[in-house]
């Protein structure tokens, strides 16, 4: 390879890397727009549930097809790095195959495992796109989820293409490759008795038979480029695409919930509150308020729940980053299904949305933007939050741990308690709380009424 | 509760009626066939009766933490105030609330639901279900409830009992952790639906219908309405029964 060839590489890579830094830094930003919030407990615990969960897909299995075919991509996007690592070093080095003349008897099982998960990877990826276009999987249509409409749609076709497209430049690469090998053409030919043909590109060579050398070497650098410039423009897209899961699936669940899922998060701000309201002394709460010690007010408290994506926790900013949008807790929302305009699954991508947007006025109008704009009202309607029924199923359902309900909740306690928007009915529950002590209209005192039907009636 | 601590006794248990166990019709009845299996085993149990309050699981939920946390602290007063352990309940909102987001405001209490308390009697043989209404021959299907299965992974004691009656159960398509919700919970069962195709309970119900069963078992006040009134939407209430899961094991005990 010439001396052009690599520093054409260097600079690629370099802009690669650089281009990628400054995506991860605007997001890390972003993410940390939300409220502190300590997810380091437990390590152990945590790193169990990442290794069930991430690396070992689990919850992805629970639709088994669709979990073997997922698995197949997670496998070949992990261990095609290794195939990577190689191809990025040759590009620096100006080398051919640099690792095979190291590790001869492993160098061909490597590359006809990586061969064999590329392959695997493009038929999924095919099969994918089918049950998008085809068959027509409900929770993946346009049609029927309006969070879909436009870009989404766009974006997953363009990931399935481009990895079709990537895997088919590195299997026909192989292919050219190993032709100009058996011809013995130039560096090529030194490989002899070294690389043997793979499983699966051997089938491709008999296309290449009819090329002249030239051809032949035109094509095989013109795929290696295609592929590894692929590679890296991927990587690139991925981090404005909901193919961010790839990364941010791994720390999403490890940071996810480790408490019962029916437990709704405490607030102590409210806590005092309550004890200043009932004149009980003041406990001081592990987390956070514990300047009060010496009875002075603690920090100024922002509003009660959220308004807006600052109000929000970092993990649910981190989820909306995390989610890929595959809808299953769409598909499992019981207000979803009974055609209510909630959808889990939208809660997340108008997170994401809005902290775009954010990022988006950020690099137009410099990083003290702000804008009229919030996520409950433009984003997020009442209605949507108001058809939830806290049931948890979008939770259970994902893949990656994503809580679209606290999000719901966190929106709900603004709207009662800052706006005092309850619909009128749960205004009338809560008083019937206050007032009676349960949420019905009943005097307090008829409360043990049922206790003479016990005796009673089970002497007849 | 009152009485016993004036006299100076301690209860074994706790039983956390609920505001619907206190007020509502249907379930008071559950109430009642639960209160009767405690005193058919002996057990010794104390009600808090009219110094019960709403535990503020549907204030939480809609969004009213000051709400909630009001009824909460003071609950806690009262229980705390009788020196309580260990409580049943019957309702898997009010399971919830006790058990998982009591403590953090400081109320620390063996909390049992009362599926998984029949269980045990069932497993001890203190219940031996064999003297009164035979249930062979009939189709039973377990409509899980969200407070009891997703929330807090309690799937099985609810399904454990009800083959102690010794009727054919049946699951249905979306079941335990996939279980479909009543549409009652975030305080739904307050007020009317958003604007949809269906109810979500007239859904459920007719999945529940799917499976050919007779009788829909649930362990919730709030599913036991919501597929009680999804049973009279199909107008079906005539063949098919919804049944709290105590009043089953009542009706077995001849009770």
């Amino acid at each position: 390879m010439d001396i052009f060839q690599q520093i054409l590489f260097v600079a690629a890579l370099a802009a690669a890397i650089w281009y990628i830094t400054k995506r991860v830094r605007l997001i890390t930003r972003a993410i940390k727009l939300g409220r502190p919030e300590d997810r380091t407990d437990n390590a152990g615990e945590r790193m169990r549930v990442m290794l069930l969960v991430a690396f070992g897909q689990k919850k992805m299995f629970t639709k088994p097809l669709v979990g073997v075919m997922h698995f197949v991509i997670y496998a070949g996007f992990l261990i095609i790095n290794i195939e990577i690592l190689e191809i990025i070093l040759d590009g620096i080095l100006g080398t051919h195959r640099l690792f095979a003349p190291y590790i001869t008897p492993v160098y061909p099982i490597l590359i006809d495992v990586f061969e064999v998960l590329a392959f695997g990877v493009l038929a999924v990826c095919v099969a994918f796109l089918c049950r998008r276009f085809i068959t027509r999987v409900n929770r993946l249509q346009a049609s029927r989820h309006r969070e879909l409409r436009g870009w989404p749609v766009s974006d997953a076709t363009i990931i399935l293409s481009a990895e079709i497209f990537l895997m088919i430049a590195f299997l026909t690469w192989n292919a050219s490759d190993s032709v100009l090998r058996d011809r013995g053409v130039g560096h090529y030919g030194e490989l002899q008795g070294i690389v043997p043909d793979f499983l699966v590109s051997q089938y491709f060579k008999p296309f290449f038979t009819g090329f002249s050398d030239t051809a032949l070497i035109a094509y095989e650098r013109a795929a290696w480029w295609l592929h590894i410039l692929g590679i890296l423009a991927f990587a690139v897209y991925v981090t404005y695409s909901k193919h961010l899961h790839i990364a941010l699936g791994f720390p999403n669940v490890y940071f996810s919930d480790l408490q019962p899922k029916g437990e709704m998060q405490n607030m102590p701000e409210i806590t005092k509150e309550v004890q200043l309201a009932l004149g009980l002394p003041l406990t001081t709460e592990p987390d956070g308020s514990q300047e009060n010690d010496n009875g002075q007010q603690p920090a100024e408290i922002g509003r009660f729940g959220a308004k807006d994506v600052y109000d929000l926790k970092w993990i649910n900013l981190m989820n909306a980053y995390s989610c890929t949008e595959c809808g299953r807790c769409t598909a499992a929302c019981p207000a979803n299904i009974t055609g209510k305009k909630l959808s889990p699954r939208k809660i997340m991508m108008d997170t994401r949305d809005r902290m775009e947007d954010i990022q988006r006025g950020w690099q137009t109008q410099g990083n003290d933007f702000k804008d009229d704009k919030s996520l409950l009202g433009d984003y997020i309607t009442a209605e949507e939050l108001n058809a939830c029924t806290t049931c948890q199923a979008c939770i259970n359902a994902c893949p990656v741990n994503i809580n679209p309900l606290d999000i719901i909740l966190q929106l709900r306690r603004y709207r009662v308690m800052e706006e005092s928007q309850a619909p009128a009915s749960w205004n009338a529950m809560f008083s019937n709380i206050e007032n009676n002590m349960a949420p019905w209209k009943f005097s307090p005192s008829d409360r043990f009424n049922w206790a003479d039907q016990v005796n009673e009636s089970q002497s007849k | 509760m009152a009485d016993m601590a004036a006299a100076g006794e301690e209860p074994e248990i706790l039983f956390w009626v609920g505001c619907a166990g206190s007020f509502d019709d249907r379930y008071k009845r559950v109430t009642i066939a639960f209160v009767r299996i405690l005193n058919h085993v002996g057990i010794k149990f104390a009600v808090l009766g009219p110094e019960e309050a709403c535990t503020g699981d549907p204030a939480r939920r809609a969004g009213n933490e000051f709400l909630f946390q009001m009824q909460a602290v003071s609950n806690i007063q009262v229980l705390n105030g009788y020196n309580v352990k260990k409580i049943v309940t019957a309702c898997p909102h009010c399971f919830n609330t006790l058990k998982n987001e009591y403590p953090e405001l400081g109320g620390k209490y063996e909390v049992i639901h009362h599926s998984q308390f029949l269980q045990g009697l069932i497993n001890e043989g203190r219940v031996r279900v064999k003297d009164g209404q035979s249930f062979k021959g009939r189709r039973i299907t377990f409509h899980d409830s969200c407070y009891l299965g997703r929330a807090n992974k309690i799937y099985e004691a609810p399904r454990e009992v009800l083959a102690a009656l010794d009727a054919d159960l049946v699951e249905m398509k979306r079941g335990r952790a996939n279980g479909l919700c009543c549409g009652a919970g975030g305080g739904q069962y307050f007020k009317e639906p958003e604007p949809g195709n269906k109810d979500v309970n007239v859904e459920r119900v007719e999945e529940a219908l799917g499976t050919g069963a007779d009788m829909i078992a649930v362990a919730c006040p709030f599913c036991m309405t919501m597929m009680s009134d999804g049973v009279k939407n199909k107008n079906r209430e005539d063949s098919v029964r919804v049944y709290d899961i105590a009043e089953l094991i009542a009706q077995k005990e001849g009770l």
